[in-house]
């Protein structure tokens, strides 16, 4: 991986980039999914975008203090976090975490901040459709069974769908279905600051109930695009002592290693 | 002249309580908080016309929505045969439109007895599904013995209706040419095969007959109409106002409160203090019904407590308390409570209870995790999530009664800046790490 620019970097060199990268907190501070954000920038350079990231300036867009009911904190955060994007004049931003991308897209106008805001499932599809991710004959994937698990906050909330199956299916794999997708696709248990909390009590975990459900498709890959259904999907495949032969893994690395990046 | 005159004094009662219950209804309604809804009226009559009017979100579950959509056509269509009952029952006639109609009348009785069939087989149907396959979503824990006996109320007083209406055309048939009161309408279908046990009558028993299924039709229905205002089942109404009042916006959208933008602002110093209008008075979240919009008191009378919401919710699924429906049935059941006494003068919001706390708990509330499939599942676009955040906001704000661990993350978010303890300057650390 190639040093990665900043928008203060690129600023002072009176640069602006054609695509801010929101890394978001787990991206940045969770060993898993920093994975994630690597694979993704990989990708970024290989196709020569010019993007940079926020660094030491990013911070939480404030989502899962509002979910948990916390109004005036996550209007703190993300005016604070607005000043700081308009401040540099950011007109577009790609986001790896489903939460920060519907409080950015969603959420952030009402306060003020207007950007153009796209998921990497979308931005990933997008790459593929314009040719400028050319995918290769007999990738790894090329006919292993990946199942995909719809993240609430880009399915049901926002109705993305399609563009995360687009891109395993361009990897020529062999995708299955769990019996609740899409619209009626089971939670993994962490939106709404659930990931911050223990769950209440109760029979059972979800993400277990949604684990059982992966394992039952028979895929040997459970694709997420969220970094919270990262986490809970694979504690629950640990939980049915199953990680050695499932692995889960974010579109963004499946794409990366079906380069070879 | 006897007859017309105890139409109308039944036609009188019935009124008369029904327009009393309807404005209970709408003042309880208004207890809510304004919310002035007047954009995107294109999209909404869209809603109205898909999602109501054309069932579109039943169809997610074929076989119910076939047999729903048979009591709904029912209820749309046989109705017009209600007001021929009204006009007739003023006006001394019997059948007033039959001549009117002519030959289309037999195609239109037709049609309002294979509905009245469908309408019956249907409802057989469904209480079998609810009492002998007890399908769970009919039997879960909110599911006490009124909205159980409610639902029953309802499929068997539709089933006791639609035979009135069938041996009343069967004794119709038979008095025709044998009575000078009762006109050619040429054949009917069903009725047809119910004439034989009538055939034995003589023309004074048959009018007996006839006469008592008019009139148990027509009260039925009048008492059912009012029935009807205080059951689940007011949502054959309710549905198509809850579903124009609907959100629009993306579901992951949660809504802006614009009381703390303003304070926010001010706080950091972006706007003059006070500029703007002043803040309103009353609580962040919600802790009663009146800190509730108005739309979301709409939509508990609308919800007619199918499940579909509850059978969806993963924290349901799993185990934990929460049922959003049941969260639409305690505001329902909550607004009764304050409007019944306020109309009696009581204390109404001030009787010491309220929505958090007397009805729904902190554990149900803080077990959503904001996933929209009890919104996505909800056949006339119920929001109970959006009650859910309007109470955690309560909790929050008002009470700083949160979890402990949602503490700590709010905590964590004001010092570091993350959800989780690690320091901000770490942030960008993962871009100069190997790998």
């Amino acid at each position: 991986m190639n040093p990665v620019p900043t928008l203060a970097e690129m600023t002072a060199r009176g640069e602006s980039p054609e695509i801010v990268f929101w890394v978001g907190c787990a991206g940045s501070y969770d060993d898993r999914y920093k994975r994630v954000t690597k694979a993704f920038v990989k990708i970024l350079q290989a196709t020569g975008i010019r993007f940079a990231v926020l660094g030491t300036e990013e911070t939480c867009t404030g989502d899962p203090a509002r979910r948990a009911g916390n109004e005036f904190l996550f209007q703190m955060q993300a005016t604070a976090v607005i000043q700081v994007l308009n401040g540099y004049q950011v007109k577009k931003i790609v986001t790896a975490c489903p939460h920060c991308f519907n409080t950015l897209r969603n959420e952030y106008p009402d306060l003020g901040g207007k950007y153009e805001v796209i998921h990497h499932s979308e931005f990933l599809q997008q790459l593929i459709n314009e040719g400028k991710i050319k995918i290769k004959e007999g990738g790894a994937y090329q006919g292993k069974k990946i199942t995909y698990h719809d993240s609430c906050y880009l399915g049901r909330a926002n109705d993305i769908y399609e563009a995360p199956r687009a891109v395993l299916e361009s990897l020529d794999a062999d995708l299955v279905e769990m019996k609740r997708c899409r619209s009626t696709g089971l939670c993994c248990g962490a939106g709404g600051a659930q990931m911050f909390k223990e769950p209440e009590h109760g029979k059972k975990d979800i993400n277990v109930e949604r684990a059982e459900e992966a394992l039952a498709t028979g895929a040997q890959t459970v694709a997420v695009a969220c970094p919270f259904c990262m986490t809970m999907m694979s504690d629950g495949i640990k939980a049915k002592n199953k990680e050695a032969t499932v692995n889960v893994k974010d579109l963004a690395e499946l794409l990366a290693e079906s380069q070879g990046l | 002249m006897i007859a017309q005159l105890a139409f109308l004094f039944v036609l009188g009662i019935a009124v008369f309580l029904i327009r009393r219950r309807v404005l209970f209804l709408a003042r309880t309604i208004r207890l809510g908080k304004a919310n002035d809804i007047k954009d995107r009226t294109g999209d909404r009559w869209r809603n109205v016309l898909l999602v109501a009017f054309g069932q579109k979100k039943m169809f997610k579950r074929p076989i119910p929505a076939v047999l729903h959509f048979f009591i709904y056509a029912g209820f749309l269509i046989i109705n017009l045969e209600v007001l021929e009952f009204i006009i007739d029952g003023v006006a001394g006639t019997h059948r007033f439109f039959a001549p009117w109609l002519g030959s289309i009348y037999p195609v239109l009785m037709n049609l309002f007895e294979f509905l009245a069939v469908a309408v019956m087989v249907a409802c057989v149907v469904f209480l079998l599904r609810r009492f002998v396959l007890r399908l769970p979503r009919f039997w879960s824990d909110e599911m006490t013995s009124w909205p159980r006996l409610d639902a029953a109320l309802i499929l068997v007083t539709e089933i006791i209706l639609m035979w009135a209406i069938l041996f009343m055309n069967a004794s119709d048939q038979l008095l025709q040419g044998q009575h000078e009161h009762y006109p050619e309408t040429g054949k009917l279908f069903f009725s047809a095969f119910l004439t034989p046990a009538l055939a034995g009558l003589d023309v004074h028993s048959l009018v007996l007959v006839e006469r008592f299924c008019w009139w148990f039709h027509i009260i039925g229905i009048l008492g059912f109409s009012l029935y009807i205002t205080y059951s689940k089942h007011l949502h054959i109404f309710l549905a198509f106002p809850n579903t124009y009042y609907a959100r629009l916006e993306t579901k992951g959208q949660i809504q802006n409160m614009p009381v703390v933008t303003r304070e926010v602002r001010s706080m950091l110093g972006l706007e003059p203090a006070g500029a703007g209008p002043p803040s309103e008075p009353g609580r962040f979240g919600a802790k009663d019904i009146n800190d509730l919009s108005w739309n979301s008191l709409l939509s508990a009378y609308s919800c007619t407590e199918c499940g579909r919401c509850t059978s969806e919710c993963p924290a349901n699924q799993t185990g934990k308390k929460l049922s959003p429906r049941k969260i639409m049935m305690d505001v329902r059941d909550r607004m009764e409570e304050v409007g019944n006494s306020m109309a009696h003068g009581g204390a109404g919001l001030a009787d010491g209870k309220s929505l958090l706390g007397n009805y729904i708990t902190k554990e149900e509330i803080n077990a959503c995790t904001s996933c929209n499939a009890c919104v996505e599942a909800c056949p006339v676009l119920i929001s109970p999530l959006d009650i859910i955040l309007e109470l955690r906001r309560y909790v929050a704000m008002e009470e700083s009664g949160s979890p402990a661990q949602w503490n700590a993350m709010f905590q964590n978010i004001e010092t570091n800046f993350a959800p989780w303890k690690f320091p901000a300057a770490d942030r960008f650390n993962w871009a100069k790490e190997n790998r």
